[in-house]
Parts: C-alpha cells; structure tokens; sequence
C-alpha cells in the first residue's frame, strides 16, 4: 500500500475493486463500513460479484470478470473529457498524460457499457463523484490481478490516481491488499527471481557487489531467475531438476494444477519443508518438519509495510525446527558458514543489506510495528509513500488499451468460473481446515451460482454439480445466489476435496507471470 | 506566521473537590478518567458509546436530586460531582447485588475466576454470598439455545445483561446479528433474526465473547482453557492475511488454548477476525509433522532422522549443480514464513545454489 490501513478513514471517496475486503480482510472492511456509516466517506465498489460491502456502496459498477483496464479507461475518459483532472499536479509531477489522454479518448461511456456490462450513466456518477472529491484512496487485490492483463489493470488504477491527484497524500494512494500475512515481507526480502533484497534487480552490477560483500562471496548470479507459474513448465522442459519448497502449496494452489502435479512427479528431486503433509509435500522426495508460527520468533511485514514482531508462545513440536535454523544447516552442509545465534542476527544482516529496514531494530520493535521506508534508527518510519514525489522522478501515466480475458465462453464451456477465499478459510486449508471452530463454519465447497442459471440447468440449492473447463473436472454443492451474475459462478480454493484449481487456467499475465485465476471458462451439470 | 492552536473549547468543573477541564461533549466518566478520577463501571467499555445499563458508575450532581450515571452524562460547565459517599457506596452495591443474585457464584469452577469484572467490583465493594439469600429472581434453568454461530455458547444464567456485546457487534462489526430480548432480569441476548428464514447475519469474529465481562459467552470448542494466573500470554502478529493484526496467543502447559487481544495494539486495536481469533487449534494438530520423511525404495515416505534428511538434501542438490548447474534448481520461499526465514532463503539458493530461481507465492 502506498498510505496506511488507518488513512482509509480519511478519505472522501474509497474506491474499491477486485478485493472482497469483507471476507479476505475482515478487519480493513469494518473501517470502510464505519467511515462510511458515518457518513464520511462515499464507496464506490467495482466487483463482478455482489459482495457483502455492495450493501454499503454508493455506486455498484458490476464489470464483466476481466474486463477492468475498459472501466478504469472509461472513468478517465470523462475525468479528462469534462477537465476534472488535477492539471497542476500532473504538470509538476507526472509524465506520459497526452498518451493516455489519446488512448482513453475512444472510451466513451457508450462502449465501456457494451464491453463491461456497466451502464453508462452509472460510470459517470462515479467519474464525477472521484473526479470532483478532493481525497480519493484506492483499494484493489486479486481480483484487479489475477488476470492475463492483470499489470495492465494495476497500471490503469494507478493513471487515473495520478490523474485525480491521489498518490501522495494522506487519506488517498494505490493500495493492494496483500493477502498473505508476509508476502510484503517476502518481497521485500529478495524472494523474487529478479530482485535482490530492497528491490534492486539483480542485473545491478553495483548492487550486486554491494550483497556480495556483505555474504562474503566474489560474485552473485546476474540472470534473472524463474517465476513460480515458470518453474513448473521448466520442470516439465528438463531444465529444472530439484525444487525445494518451503511452506507452500502448489499442488492446490497453483492455477491447473493437473499440470502441476505431472511436473511435481517428474522433477529428479523435491524437498518440502512444511509443518503438515501437504498435497504436495506427499509427492516430495525428502519433507522437512517446520516449526508453526506460535512455535518462532522473527517478523512480519504487513500490507502497510509495517515490519511487526513474531513471537515464540510454545516449544517447537516433537523434533520440529524453524525454518531458519533448517535452513541454516543446509547452508553449512553446502560448505558455506552461516552462524546465527537468532532470528535478531538474521535481522541485523537484513538491515546492512535492505536500506529501507536500516532503522528498524528489534528493541524499537517492542513498542510496536514500524513502516518502511525507515532509513536511520532516528526515523519514525514511513505513513505513505511518494510525499516529495516519486522514485522514479515523475509518475509515468501509461496509454493502455483494453484486451480480453484468455479464455472465452463458448458453446462448450458456456459460464464464466471465478475464484477466490472466503473468512473462514485460509488458502489451501492446511492450517483453518484443521482448526474445528473455523471447520465447522465452512465444512466444504460451495459453488455460488446465479438462480437464472440454476434454473435453466435444473439445478436447487444444495444439490451436487459437475464443474469441467478444458482442463479438468470437479465435484461440489451448488449455492443458489444472487451474489453471482448470470453466466458467473464462483467458488474457492480451500477444500481439496473440490480443487477449483484443477479447473482454472494457468495463462499467464506477459509481464507480472500471474495466472488468470479469476476467468475461466466452464460447463456446470447437475449430478 | 500564526499557529493554529486546539481551539476545542473546554468545560471546567469539579470532580470529588479537585477543579478539572475537560473538552466540551466528555461525559463525566470520561473527564474523571482523564483526571485520574477512579469511577467503578461494569457496562461501560471504552470502544464502545455508552450502554448506561449497569447503573455502578452512578455520581452525585450537585443540584441533582437522584444519582447520573456517570458514563452517559455530559460533564457540563460549573458541575459539581461526587463519585464516593456512604450513600453512593450503598447503591452500587444494592446495584451489584442485585446483578449478583442470579449469577452463578460457582466461581472456583469457572475460567474466568481471577479475570473477572464482576468478581473483581463485588469484591471491592465487599460482597459474598449469604449477601442476597433474600433475592431469588431468575432461579429457573434456561432451555439450551443455539446462539448467533455454533462456535460459540451463550450461558443466560451467568449473563449480566450489560449490553456490551449487542453494542460492540453493532458499532464495531457493523452488524447486529444479537440482541437483547425478553422481560426484565428474564432477557437474554438472542440471535437478531429479520426473518426466520433468512440466515445468520453473524461472522463468527467473536467481537462478543471478547468485552463480555463475565464469562456468558465463550468457546464451544475450546475447552481446558486454565485459569488465569496459569496462563502466559505472549504478544505476536496474526499468521493469516496481510492486514497484521496484533494478538496474545494463551499458553496454559505448553499448549496454546486460546487468543486475547490488547485493546490499545496494534492496526486492529483489539478486534479480530474468526481466522484470528479462532484459527489456532492447528498448532497442536496431531495430523502435524513431528520427525523429517525420506522416501524408501518402494517409494514410500518413511521416518528418518534430521542427519539423513538433511544430508541427502544436501547430496541431491551438489549432485545436481555438478551435472547439470546452478539454474537446474529452483526454490520456492514463502509468503507465511518470517522475514527472517525468507531472507535466509533467498540467500541460500543465490549464494549456496548460485541461482535466482527463487520465487513465492505473492502470485497466488
């Protein structure tokens, strides 16, 4: 995120689009119900989905899945074509604006309803409403990403936040939601095929050099690595001969995961360090018992860059390690020395190495979390980003034509399938599955699907159905639901009993690697 | 230059003799609070507007003929308050005792002995049993009743009817999914149910159970919870989605029985979600892994000790690099790992591999 969780609050109108906040972030939602409730804030909601905070909204804009950059573009169109954008703040701080003005420039509201489904007069209520309202903070999560066009449609909320001014300041900004609980920190720290820890590509020559000194070694690899979503066909190539994977869980949460598991099978040799016998760990070679998270100590970062403590409440299980220490010794048997006393060690390093943890100690730790960018152990840390203007210089605009989804309906696989978490359940399951409070809230799949549809195929509420794309087959309970249009169904990807993933399509987005998790195209049967 | 000063304009009044100010719109709990002024309160919980339930934080208002309820009356100039006398002190007790005389006193059985709001005021203010053998309201047993979820148990006997956890689940929640409902000292806090039909608006958060000040509403499946003075809390981050909510896990034994919260930590200030709250059983899950697997020759996975893992490990990726390089192994770290454990990751397979195959699940 760009600003802090407790700015929403601030805001005049809090755009949300492609993050069901109410289920994935529970307690970021109760702050946009409560400012708007208030009366505060005006909440504009763009999701394919009726989603609990539509109840809330004061404009509901239901794209078609996939069809975002078409909306973002159309609501620029009438900012700029009615001179509600922030000339000011675009002459002095960004680039690239008469590009983007001639792309939107052909998307009139007229065409925009015809692509995305959204009546005309409704996106322009919400053009105006964020073009004339002085604080405007963006909310957005997989849904904007998980598509093939998913950097395009990130791009597309950050032109019209430059456009309106909105990055910046307190109260506004670009902000993800990100759905893990460390996955700001695990980018942060270098677990990235292109990037060093802090960000620095690994083709910097000078960074480079700068990490090598700090690991004592002569040189570090230049060539860009492979993502996640290209490992896997790597394997299947011959290229990649050994994965070691640490708490994950490909087998069910990656997209096709029928291909998955065939690369899964064929790599030479896997390792996987987890703390339950995952679907995929049960394919490994060698597994690894880790430690829980109750069971180490370390940090956090959160989605609000706010690195936090980790603390050890119990002794690791049976002969079970932290994943530090585990890897600590694999580090040693390779022939390298790497001698930790503790995760405070590890920390330290991290800090001569990443410039925006510099500051960041545990001893400041203990009076609670701190946001980077904190470069001294002085700075009180960092609310929002891009206050005296942006990294790069000027913000660059980007012209960005609308294209559609990987997969379309045909008469084969007529609906549009949908993915995503509900709050009971955390990804794969592997943790929430196990805890019988959590279980007995959601014991199993549900596909939502619209009573139009369930009509049309003779399905009631409650009966089994059949869900197959052109990559595979599942079973699971249908849930009668207006929540999902006519031709969309949804479901999640908790329950390996129903792995929505064997269906999902692992197109990837050209330049972020993410698969089109959220647009599928399926056939559903009763039985 | 002009400095733009808190212009908020202040009331003065007097509190127990000892002249204070206090911001216009305080209430006169919150400006002897803020004066360091105790005033008992059992209702009465700071994220929450005023319930005026309870009526123990009562004061006398000079000028006033009956005692205010300290918690939702406005502190208004020249006031003049006093929140201890004799006859104060006898009606929050007549007030507590009446609370008292159908709340189970069994509090040697209970969970919440030793951390209890009501134990704690009836104890200051000097109340034991054979105080109300002259009451005898709500003697009868309740009917078991499924509450707003099914993983939470409402006990009517031991509820005071304070109101918290209507209010917290409307105010903070956004909700309503409880209500208070029936006669007098015979209501109990029900499921809001619209329609019949319609299902539960409740999430599960357990916002409820967490300001109830008694124990009338707790875990059905948590169990074994320990007292408190046996029970080590330790503050740490929420494992689950990247808001990072603050949290104490509950040790009692070595074990993890439960999750509390401070309501000044932290971006969550003390609520949760149901993943939050109730998504720690896995620690103790006997499905865990507890000893390194090895694949034997009918290619099965085996137990094995941590030396043989870790050196075949260590074999199979040096047999790797020799004959085909460092880009024929990859890594994949994780997004629920510590930062610590992600940066040694990293760091393990760009120096000790000598590769940048290494990713996570940021994509996913």
């Amino acid at each position: 995120m760009t600003n802090s969780i407790a700015e929403i609050e601030e805001a005049d109108v809090i755009v949300i689009t492609g993050t069901n906040t109410t289920e994935n972030h529970p307690i970021i939602a109760q702050r946009i119900k409560r400012a708007v409730e208030r009366g505060d804030a005006r909440l504009v909601v763009a999701d394919p989905r009726r989603i609990d905070l539509v109840e809330q909204a004061n404009y509901w804009l239901r794209q078609k899945p996939g069809t975002d950059v078409a909306w973002l573009n159309g609501i620029m169109h009438w900012i700029i074509k009615n001179n509600l954008h922030d000339k000011e703040y675009i002459d002095e701080r960004c680039e690239g604006f008469e590009e983007l003005a001639r792309e939107v420039e052909r998307y009139t509201p007229e065409l925009v309803e015809s692509i995305t489904g959204i009546p005309a007069p409704d996106l322009i209520a919400v053009a105006e409403l964020i073009g004339k309202s002085d604080k405007t903070t963006f909310l957005y999560a997989m849904g904007i990403t998980q598509h093939v066009t998913g950097t395009d449609a990130v791009k597309s909320v950050a032109n019209l936040a430059m456009l309106t001014g909105n990055v910046g300041r307190r109260g506004t900004g670009v902000n993800p939601l990100r759905g893990q609980n460390n996955v700001q920190g695990a980018c942060d720290m270098g677990a990235l095929p292109s990037s060093l820890p802090g960000y620095a590509s690994v083709a910097d020559d000078s960074a480079r050099r700068k990490i090598a000194a700090v690991w004592g070694v002569d040189s570090l690899p230049s060539k860009p690595g492979l993502t996640v979503t290209e490992m896997m066909p790597a394997i299947l190539d011959g290229e990649i001969r050994a994965l070691y994977v640490m708490g994950e869980n490909p087998a069910l949460s990656d997209a096709n995961i029928t291909h998955i598991e065939e690369a899964l099978d064929k790599v030479d040799f896997l390792v996987v360090q987890d703390i339950f016998l995952t679907e995929t760990a049960e394919r490994a070679d060698v597994v690894l018992p880790g430690a829980s998270w109750a069971e180490k100590d370390g940090t956090f970062t959160n989605t609000e860059r706010r690195a936090q403590r980790v603390r050890a409440a119990v002794q690791p299980l049976g002969s079970c390690y932290p994943d530090w220490r585990i890897i600590q010794r694999l580090f040693q048997l390779m022939g390298f020395s790497a001698d930790y006393a503790s995760p405070e060690q590890i920390f330290n390093e991290i800090r001569r190495v990443v410039p925006s943890y510099a500051g960041i100690s545990y001893s400041r730790l203990e009076k609670g979390g701190i946001q980077w960018p904190c470069p001294d152990i002085d700075h009180p840390g960092t609310e929002f980003l891009h206050a005296e203007g942006f990294k790069r210089g000027k913000g660059l605009m980007t012209a960005i034509p609308y294209k559609p989804a990987a997969e379309l309906t045909d008469d084969k696989y007529p609906m549009i399938l949908t993915t995503g978490r509900i709050q009971y359940h955390y990804h794969t399951g592997t943790m929430t599955r196990r805890c019988p409070s959590l279980e007995t809230l959601a014991p199993e799949a549900v596909l939502e699907i619209n009573p139009s549809d369930a009509e049309r195929l003779g399905v009631s509420d409650g009966d089994m159905v059949k869900v197959s794309s052109r990559r595979g087959k599942i079973s699971l309970r249908a849930r009668v639901s207006g929540t999902v249009e006519k031709g969309v169904v949804f479901t999640t990807f908790h329950f390996s009993e129903a792995p929505v993933n064997r269906l999902t399509n692992d197109a990837l987005d050209p330049v972020a690697k993410i698969p089109e998790l959220k647009v599928c195209a399926v056939r559903v049967e009763k039985g | 230059m002009t400095t733009i000063i808190e212009t908020k304009k202040k009331v003065k009044l007097e509190i127990d003799g000892k002249t204070l100010f206090a911001p216009e719109g305080s209430t006169i709990l919150e400006a002897a609070r803020a004066a360091g002024v105790r005033i008992p309160t059992l209702c009465y919980h700071e994220a929450l507007s005023p319930i005026g339930s309870c009526r123990v934080c009562v004061v006398e208002v000079e000028g006033v003929d009956r005692p205010a309820t300290a918690c939702n009356t406005q502190a208004l100039d020249d006031m003049r308050v006093v929140t201890r006398s004799e006859r104060l002190f006898n009606l929050r007790r007549e007030v507590i005792r009446m609370i008292l005389a159908h709340h189970p006193l069994n509090c040697s059985s209970c969970p919440k002995n030793g951390d209890c709001e009501l134990q704690d005021i009836a104890y200051e203010y000097d109340l034991a049993p054979n105080d109300f053998g002259s009451y005898s309201i709500k003697t009868e047993e309740y009917p078991w009743k499924e509450f707003s979820t099914p993983i939470l148990d409402y006990h009517p006997r031991r509820c005071v009817l304070c109101g918290r956890c209507v209010k917290v689940c409307k105010e903070i929640r956004g909700l309503g999914a409880i209500t208070m409902a029936g006669p007098g000292a015979l209501a109990s806090i029900q499921p809001a149910l619209a329609d019949p039909e319609s299902p539960s608006r409740c999430v599960s958060c357990g916002e409820c159970m967490r300001v109830c000040p008694v124990n009338a509403i707790e875990e059905r499946m948590g169990g074994g919870k320990g007292k408190p003075w046996e029970t080590e809390k330790t503050s740490t981050t929420c494992a689950y989605c990247g808001v990072g909510c603050s949290l104490e896990l509950n040790v009692v034994n070595g074990k993890v029985v439960g999750v509390t919260t401070d309501d000044a930590a932290g971006v969550n200030k003390g609520r949760l979600c149901s993943k939050g709250r109730f998504g720690y059983a896995f620690i103790h899950s006997g499905e865990r892994l507890n000893k390194p697997l090895m694949r034997n020759e009918k290619g099965e996975l085996e137990e094995t000790t941590w030396t043989k893992a870790l050196t075949k490990v260590a074999r199979e990726f040096r047999r790797t690099l020799a004959e085909h390089g460092p880009d024929s192994i990859a890594g994949l770290s994780s997004a629920r790992c510590t930062n610590e454990e992600n940066y040694l990751f990293q760091r393990f397979i760009r120096q000790a591999i000598g590769s940048n195959n290494v990713d996570h699940c940021a994509r996913l």
